[in-house]
């Protein structure tokens, strides 16, 4: 837990709506360095937008992220990879035709220097590079724990660990700031205990800042530093879950209706 | 019990990363090569190499170049044949205009040509997909079919509209015998394919694969789609000019727009989807069906008529081809969509493991 | 003045036969989602069918008289592609539901060659004409306003009379019946419409032998005008432009954006074909299709945007 770094990401008064209806209005946050912030909420409370906007898959209508200092307006997927933020999905976006080992191998694109010829040629800074990147991704590969598939299409692995690739091709992008979209979603209790361990040590042992959006209530007030709460796309609540636990809206919203 | 990887161990991610890891595999490929180098010149007749052999190592650097879009990255196009037929004129026009430029020099142009055109072909790729691409692609067909038919300077004002190039050599080399013919081809396709290999197998492959496959998560990690698509119609609009160019330059010697027509396309994507999307083999396997299926049943249902007591004409066995040509894409479609190299390496896979299979 | 309008008038004529062709377009994509490439050579088919079915049957059964014999040919064609569609869905479409859209266009394509390979050995690869009393001689209108008038073909204004009467009927069929609904409720998911009870594989041959009858009866207009020949399957291609402009799930979009192609091609060719070289038709509407593409994806009256990157 290390919850005093200096702020990386701002968000100020994003506002989203899709034709006339309203998924996100005016909400502000921050995220600190070395942080694992959550962001919370029921059904329908805008959590995936709110993360689709942080990493340019959407377009807000109105509100700025400002990450390390730099405005963006308008963000884009492209922008934010480059800006070392990289993320999962909540309903696995793998690239279903390909082994594991390439789908964290992708991971490393913006790292890519070497250009079509050199690829084609491969012999020389291509294959140089090809080791390199290799080099890491085993790494990654050997902390999740997935050797014995590397070679396999994740198209037909079972669901926790295509969750876990997903995890490593994120990872592969040595991202500064790592967004997860419900990592725990349809996970039965061991893959889940799993997940939390792979999450603290990337937090721990990397240093990443980790912003999640997750459904258990006990696993995110167990791992999280700070807590934001959304309802209806407006935040209803903002702190250390303790805090956040005793927040009667909070409670009113989402605990009481809940659990 | 040969064809196994037990005891091949590999000590370190180069030995892993090489073109073919299994050690079968690369003897098996050199042998090939070796035999279609050195073999295949020793007892081949003139028919075969024109018919069969030369029309089959043209038409698979094509199909390599289609597979790189269609299969890999995902795009799909109904306007190879004008990619061919930019890369033929294109070569013409150099050849003819350029006093002395190299053969080599000419034929490289003439895809780079291509190339350059795929690309703008290529834009409406940024804004739409699937089938809408198929009709852009399209526009490109008939565009170019009509500019070489229509527009005198590219057929340097022919007045039958046909073009012809003659005396091909390399430093001395005459490429006049069918024989010559079929090793300068082979040359241009094992040079070409080991390219598209290691393209495929490496970033750039994984791109095109990543935005074929998932294009929001691909930009998510990085990758621009604008960069991933046209690059790919780029290097496959390169193959296919340069097949292109050799279809004109070393089997034809002379031709018309004619010989790059919309069925050319229509035959290209067929190669790729029974050879099998996403595989270099598969493109190998697709031009030799496509290549040699007409002459088989050319062969074939007359035999079959007489065994029968009918006469069948040439006509009924065009008729009958385009219906065997239907079920079989439908077929593959169904059954096996990653066509005829899936069977490949099911094969394998069972050799693998045989004669213990548990 | 007169000669523009002529022309004009004749690249309407010609527009409206793309119109029906690419009205199959329409019908078979907004029930099942496939781009069907086969419908040229369904009209082929159908045309190639009733060409020779026409010939056929008076010979066979001895019966004298045109309209008979015609009427009889038309049911036995139209039964053959019932037997087509049933064809397609039993061997076609049943194995690829919910599959990519390029898949199934591609598989089209498959059908498209056995349809014309099937048809020519049957029925055989010569020009035939079809012969339904349609009135050929030309007529003078608009004297009054026209110095000489303006020269048109009775037989255009029979067909295009035809056409309207056979949108109006889909239109209805479309709208008003329960059949109708199960078709659009088809093309928005396969999978959910099957959830709730919509028997999938019967609203594909209903759809198909639809669409089968329009290229029966694009199919009779073109070979009484023009004749039959193999060269008809590639009608397809030219529709396809139209399908693009009109917008792929829009009824009055395929036959809007049939005449304002079979008008471009005519005028293009007439007014800017003689400053950039002849035969300019085809790669025209392909052009224009490109620009839609580009710009306005769903065509001009598409539901949606479709498929956008």
């Amino acid at each position: 837990m290390n919850a005093g770094g200096e702020v990386v990401l701002d968000l100020q008064k994003v506002s989203l709506s899709f034709g006339g209806v309203k998924a996100l209005t005016e909400i502000s946050f921050d995220v600190r360095e070395r942080e694992i912030r959550a962001i919370i909420g029921p059904n329908g409370a805008g959590k995936s937008s709110m993360l689709n906007v942080i990493n340019g898959v959407y377009r807000p209508q109105q509100g700025e992220i400002v990450l390390r200092g730099q405005r963006f307006t308008r963000m884009t997927p492209y922008k934010a990879a480059r800006a070392g933020m990289s993320r999962t999905f909540q309903n696995i976006a793998l690239f279903r035709g390909m082994s594991v080992l390439d789908n964290i191998m992708a991971g490393r694109n913006l790292r890519i220097a070497s250009n079509l010829f050199q690829q084609a040629i491969w012999w020389g800074p291509a294959r140089r590079e090809e080791l390199a990147h290799r080099e890491r991704v085993e790494q990654i590969i050997d902390f999740l724990e997935i050797q014995h598939v590397r070679k396999t299409p994740v198209g037909r692995l079972p669901y926790g660990l295509q969750k876990r690739v997903d995890l490593g091709r994120a990872l592969a992008m040595e991202p500064s700031i790592l967004l997860l979209d419900e990592p725990m979603a349809g996970m039965n209790v061991e893959e889940k205990q799993d997940m939390c361990r792979f999450i603290l040590d990337v937090n721990d042992q990397l240093g990443t800042t980790i912003v999640l959006i997750e459904h258990d209530m006990g696993v995110v007030m167990d791992i999280s530093d700070r807590v934001v709460v959304l309802d209806y796309g407006r935040k209803i609540g903002d702190g250390i879950p303790d805090d956040v636990r005793a927040n009667p809206e909070v409670i009113s919203a989402y605990l009481g209706a809940t659990h | 019990m040969l064809y196994r990887e037990n005891g091949q161990f590999k000590t370190t991610y180069a030995a892993d990363q090489q073109t073919f890891p299994i050690a079968q595999d690369r003897w098996a490929i050199l042998a090939i090569l070796a035999f279609a180098f050195l073999g295949v010149p020793l007892f081949v007749d003139e028919y075969l190499l024109r018919a069969i052999l030369i029309p089959f190592l043209i038409l698979s650097l094509a199909a390599l170049g289609v597979n790189i879009l269609v299969g890999y990255c995902g795009q799909i196009t109904l306007g190879a044949g004008a990619f061919m037929a930019v890369g033929a004129y294109a070569a013409y026009n150099f050849h003819i205009r350029i006093e002395g430029l190299p053969l080599l020099l000419t034929l490289l142009f003439g895809g780079v040509a291509a190339a350059l055109v795929g690309i703008v072909f290529g834009i409406p790729s940024l804004r739409v997909r699937g089938l809408y691409l198929a009709v852009a692609t399209l526009a490109a067909q008939f565009l170019t079919d009509w500019v070489f038919l229509r527009v005198p300077w590219f057929t340097n004002y022919s007045s039958s509209g046909s073009v012809s190039v003659a005396n091909l050599q390399i430093l001395g080399w005459q490429i006049a015998e069918p024989i010559d013919k079929y090793l300068f081809c082979l040359s241009w396709l094992t040079v070409f394919a080991l390219l598209a290999k290691n393209m495929t197998r490496c970033a750039a492959g994984r791109q095109w694969m990543a935005i074929r496959d998932m294009d929001v998560a691909a930009e998510v990690i990085g990758i621009r789609p604008m960069v991933a698509k046209l690059s790919a119609f780029a290097v496959s609009s390169f193959f296919v000019g340069i097949a292109g160019a050799l279809w004109g330059f070393v089997h034809l010697a002379s031709w018309e727009p004619a010989a790059f027509s919309v069925d050319r396309s229509f035959q290209l994507l067929f190669m790729v989807i029974i050879g099998g999307l996403g595989s270099i083999m598969g493109s190998f396997f697709g031009a030799a069906f496509i290549v040699v299926l007409p002459i088989a049943l050319n062969q074939f249902l007359p035999a079959l008529g007489r065994l029968l007591g009918v006469t069948v004409s040439t006509a009924g066995v065009a008729h009958a081809e385009l219906i065997v040509f239907g079920v079989l894409i439908v077929f593959f479609l169904i059954k096996e969509p990653h066509g005829l190299a899936r069977l490949w390496s099911t094969g394998k896979e069972k050799l693998r493991l045989w004669p213990f299979p548990h | 003045m007169g000669f523009f309008f002529e022309t004009l008038i004749g690249g309407l004529m010609a527009g409206m036969l793309y119109s029906l062709v690419a009205l199959g377009f329409v019908l078979i994509f907004k029930a099942s989602g496939v781009f069907n490439f086969a419908q040229g050579a369904m009209v082929l088919f159908a045309a190639l069918a009733m060409a020779r079915l026409s010939v056929w049957i008076p010979e066979c059964l001895g019966i004298d008289g045109r309209v008979l014999g015609n009427t009889l040919a038309f049911v036995v064609a139209g039964a053959l592609m019932f037997v087509v569609a049933w064809l397609v869905e039993r061997f076609v479409l049943r194995h690829l539901v919910n599959q990519e859209g390029a898949t199934l266009l591609m598989a089209t394509l498959g059908v498209a060659y056995v349809l014309e390979g099937v048809g020519t050995s049957v029925f055989g690869t010569e020009v035939y004409k079809i012969d339904v009393g349609m009135p050929k001689d030309p007529v003078l209108i608009l004297e009054g306003s026209f110095e000489g008038g303006l020269l048109i073909n009775k037989e255009d204004f029979v067909a295009a009379l035809v056409a309207a009467l056979l949108v109006a009927l889909l239109a209805l069929f479309f709208q008003k019946t329960s059949t109708g609904r199960a078709l659009r409720a088809v093309a928005d998911d396969h999978q959910a419409a099957q959830s709730i009870g919509i028997p999938l594989g019967r609203i594909w041959v209903i759809v198909w032998f639809v669409a089968g009858l329009v290229a029966l009866v694009a199919g009779i207009i073109w070979g009484s005008k023009l004749g039959v020949q193999f060269s008809l399957a590639t009608v397809a291609l030219r529709a396809l432009p139209v399908v693009i402009l009109g917008g792929l799930t829009s009824v009055p979009g395929a036959i809007i954006g049939g005449l304002i192609i079979g008008v471009g091609e005519k005028l293009s060719e007439v007014y800017l074909g003689p400053y950039i070289g002849g035969g300019i038709e085809i790669w025209f509407s392909y052009q224009l299709a490109l620009v839609f593409l580009l710009f306005r994806p769903q065509g001009l009256f598409g539901e949606k945007i479709i498929d956008r990157v």
